[in-house]
């Protein structure tokens, strides 16, 4: 296992698991998320090929009302 | 009135933000009661844990997304221009729209803009394609920095977000209105009543956003139309001229001197 953070939580998750595979942990509807890794943006047609590695800080962010 | 930005023609000049509204259905009254054809939006993280408001952020997305009006999302929170290019991204792909207001604020207590980490993350963001709508200073130079870094469109600030003190400085945006007389330019944040948009559109500039004053008055649909009509009203002025003030009374009818002497 690796250590990962999600939204600033610790998580263990399997090596090689990719990013659209822990999307998926956390919703079931990947496309209402955006997401970005270690500051850097990822977008959902990369997420497949994004595999996750020890210490990586994922974000997710989701649309709100706004100013 | 109807008007073009970014190449798109509208017939509102008022740009509505959607945040701190009562409920989803007094917010969709709102938008309606506006006129506006296009509403900010933004982007939050998700808690690690959930924070309980997850559904409700989503009632009131539902109901933007729902009135077809164009979005215009907006990288708040961000201090720096990484965090806002990241951001920016992030709301291109959740909001399918290339339009984002860019919000790199450099000081906590008054929000302003940071000129430098604006101007940084804008030029970043129109090589990749971004239409950027920059929330700025009233500063020329920063406009004009803004605009040789490829945007298209202004939006100086009238004053601190949030604090409905109006136009504070109303020589800098005259400055800037003369300065920079094709670019289309919004006041964005500070505006607290409609007599401060009015004020906006009697100076030439070519549209409001606002958000608090909308969402903070008691009968915020009310409040939506009263914004609506001046808007319109302020805009009609400007083109109609304003006359010029006089130091002095000047007699408007035409009287033959005082009625009874000769």
């Amino acid at each position: 296992m690796i250590q990962i953070t999600v939204n600033g939580a610790t998580r263990a998750v399997s090596p090689d698991t990719t990013l659209a595979e822990l999307v998926l942990l956390l919703t079931p509807l990947p496309q209402v998320l955006a997401t970005a890794v270690n500051g850097e943006f990822i977008s959902r047609n990369q997420r497949d090929a994004h595999c996750l590695r020890n210490g990586d800080a994922v974000f997710t962010f989701q649309p709100i009302t706004g100013g | 009135m109807a008007f073009h930005i970014a190449g798109i023609e509208l017939d509102s000049r008022f740009f509505l933000g959607t945040a701190q509204y009562p409920s989803p259905e007094v917010l969709q009254l709102a938008i309606k009661a506006s006129g506006a054809q296009v509403v900010t939006v933004g982007l939050k993280r998700q808690l690690a844990q959930g924070d309980g408001t997850g559904s409700a952020a989503n009632d009131f997305y539902s109901i933007i997304r729902d009135t077809g009006v164009r979005l215009l999302p907006n990288t708040a929170g961000c201090r720096a221009a990484r965090e806002a290019v990241t951001l920016a991204h992030m709301a291109r792909e959740l909001f399918d729209t290339p339009w984002i207001k860019l919000e790199v604020v450099g000081d906590e207590y008054t929000l302003q803009p940071d000129p430098f980490e604006l101007v940084k993350a804008a030029t970043e963001l129109v090589r990749a394609g971004f239409e950027v709508f920059p929330y700025c200073t009233d500063d020329l130079v920063t406009c004009q920095r803004l605009l040789d870094a490829g945007c298209r469109i202004l939006m100086p600030w009238g004053a601190p977000i949030g604090s409905g003190q109006g136009l504070l400085n109303p020589h800098a945006l005259r400055t800037l209105r003369a300065r920079l007389p094709g670019v289309p330019l919004i006041i964005d944040a500070g505006i607290g009543s409609p007599r401060d948009a009015v004020q906006a559109m009697e100076l030439g500039f070519d549209a409001v956003l606002l958000n608090s004053a909308v969402a903070q008055a008691h009968a915020p649909v009310q409040m939506a139309h009263a914004f609506k009509l001046g808007i319109e009203a302020g805009r009609l002025a400007f083109e109609a001229g304003i006359m010029a003030q006089q130091a002095m009374a000047v007699p408007t009818t035409p009287v033959t001197g005082r009625p009874f002497v000769l």
